[in-house]
């Protein structure tokens, strides 16, 4: 089973994800521009966005857990699922500078210092252009596959920061937030090296 | 002159001698500013702008956007949840019990009160804690009036209210989102104030139930979440009553909450809003201090720390 979901899988190509990505920034862009979002359309939109790319980073998070517990192998896709995320946060902060803000810099700044969930949000953003740099073949060789690895752990710290900023901005204590919360920490947990045996003994 | 130097400035650039002494005049002016950026914030061209804004542009938003993007958690915590889930709600027949320090209290019908008030039309500005504000056309009478009609006491300095706590028609009641029921307070002379309303409708029409049916308390100098919707009781009492938003995050959200762009909200700044219903391009607008309601309601914290007790 495993194997046969491995062989269909190898034979897909990860570029229409890039597709994806790019038709749903779209999408939403529109549904924002033609009145479906209304009355509120900037937030709408900053919301969609930065959702999305909350679970795109999730889902990334989820390839290796699911091939080490499944054997179900989707490395492949990491890399333009990362990228995704990273371009639907890119496209979340353009619409909170460009429509939300309106180039405010001296508000923005001082949010950016003062709000904790700007502070978390930005900080996430600013964790994810390495990434999204160094995440060519190109660059993987020119740092080498453990130095690559070692700057690329920054995926933890910073998921675990945007779900704060996603947890923050909400009034009070929301549901969705927190599940995002639950399913991040289940993510991480499973990554886990747990110090117990792997075969207990069976004496 | 030496060949290094090409002089990018001509004659034209030198600046004229009146306005180079006017310059003495704008610095003092721009001293002014840092030093009472109130008073010189009426002034400045924003300051002119807030005032025209505050005059003309009292436009009222859609009705479709004033009904349909509600914060009112007893039918869940997005804005597009009520107007799903408020319909349910029966609001005939409706009682609001007043008692406290009152010559008369009871549990009065809603026709009882209504009988004889004055329903007036208010345009108001609505300004949302969250940074966003919207125009609203309401109906309703002043709450003065009705206090006037069942007495206050003499000890009386607070008014409380409570939303209807019944789970079974407000589905956000069955989770932990609040404390139910929903409350509010106001200082007894902010209830006395003319501008606090007492809604019943809005455009003309019944109040919908996604704003708060039947009735709901309508404050325009504070933010949203003073004007507390469904009122069921109306407590007069002599201490400072509880309110909801404050029992939860007191570092967030106080008692007062008056709109003032100068005190930041933890999480947000409170110096600009944006006004919906302009679409994905709407300019953000200052924020008004009371929320363009200055003129009518600064006495009321005349030598008030507004930062402490905001």
């Amino acid at each position: 089973m495993t194997r046969t979901i491995n062989h269909h899988v190898r034979r897909l190509p990860a570029w229409p994800i890039h597709i994806m990505t790019l038709a749903l920034i779209g999408w939403h862009f529109w549904l924002a521009i033609s009145g479906h979002y209304r009355p509120d359309p900037v937030r709408m939109l900053e919301l969609e966005y930065g959702i999305l790319a909350l679970q795109l980073l999730l889902a990334t998070l989820v390839i290796t857990p699911l091939k080490r517990f499944t054997g179900i192998n989707l490395m492949k896709f990491r890399r333009a699922l990362g990228l995704s995320a990273f371009f639907f946060a890119l496209a979340h902060l353009a619409v909170w500078v460009v429509l939300d803000m309106q180039f405010l810099f001296v508000q923005m700044l001082s949010d950016i210092v003062k709000r904790p969930y700007i502070t978390f949000g930005m900080a996430a953003f600013v964790m994810m252009l390495p990434l999204a740099i160094t995440s060519s073949n190109a660059f993987i060789k020119r740092l080498g596959a453990q130095r690559w690895r070692r700057l690329h752990r920054l995926v933890y710290p910073l998921a675990i920061l945007g779900v704060l900023h996603f947890i923050w901005v909400r009034k009070g204590f929301q549901i969705e937030p927190l599940v995002y919360m639950g399913l991040l920490i289940v993510l991480l947990a499973l990554r886990m090296r747990w110090s117990f045996p792997r075969q207990p003994a069976t004496a | 002159m030496p060949k290094w130097f090409t002089p990018d400035l001509t004659e034209n650039d030198v600046t004229p001698e009146e306005v180079y002494f006017n310059r003495r005049k704008f610095m003092r002016a721009a001293g002014a500013v840092a030093l009472f950026p109130t008073l010189a914030a009426c002034e400045s061209e924003g300051g002119n702008q807030a005032r025209a804004e505050g005059r003309n542009e009292l436009k009222p938003s859609p009705y479709e956007d004033i009904t349909s993007y509600n914060n009112f958690y007893e039918f869940g915590t997005s804005k597009r949840d009520p107007k799903k889930h408020a319909q349910r709600l029966t609001t005939k027949p409706w009682h609001i019990t007043i008692d406290g320090l009152v010559d008369k209290p009871g549990v009065y019908p809603l026709e009882d009160i209504l009988k004889g008030m004055d329903i007036e039309e208010r345009i108001y500005r609505f300004r949302c804690v969250e940074g966003w504000s919207m125009v609203i056309p309401w109906n309703g009478f002043m709450l003065r009036d009705l206090l006037k009609r069942v007495g206050v006491k003499a000890g009386a300095k607070y008014v409380a209210f409570e939303t209807l706590h019944r789970p079974e028609e407000m589905p956000g009641q069955k989770l932990p989102l609040l404390e139910w029921p929903y409350r509010e307070g106001l200082r007894l002379d902010e209830a006395m104030h003319p501008l606090t309303l007492l809604a019943t409708g809005l455009y003309g029409k019944d109040m919908p139930k996604q704003n708060g049916a039947p009735i709901r308390l309508v404050v325009p100098w504070k933010y949203g979440f003073k004007s507390i919707k469904s009122i069921v009781r109306i407590s007069l009492v002599d201490t400072q009553p509880p309110n909801t938003w404050n029992m939860m995050q007191p570092d967030e959200y106080g008692f007062y909450a008056n709109v003032n762009p100068h005190v930041s909200h933890p999480r947000w700044s409170q110096a600009t809003e944006r006004r919906l219903g302009e679409g994905l391009f709407g300019k953000r607008v200052p924020t008004l201090m009371f929320n363009g309601y200055e003129e009518q309601v600064a006495s009321l914290y005349k030598g008030m720390d507004l930062r402490k007790y905001y």
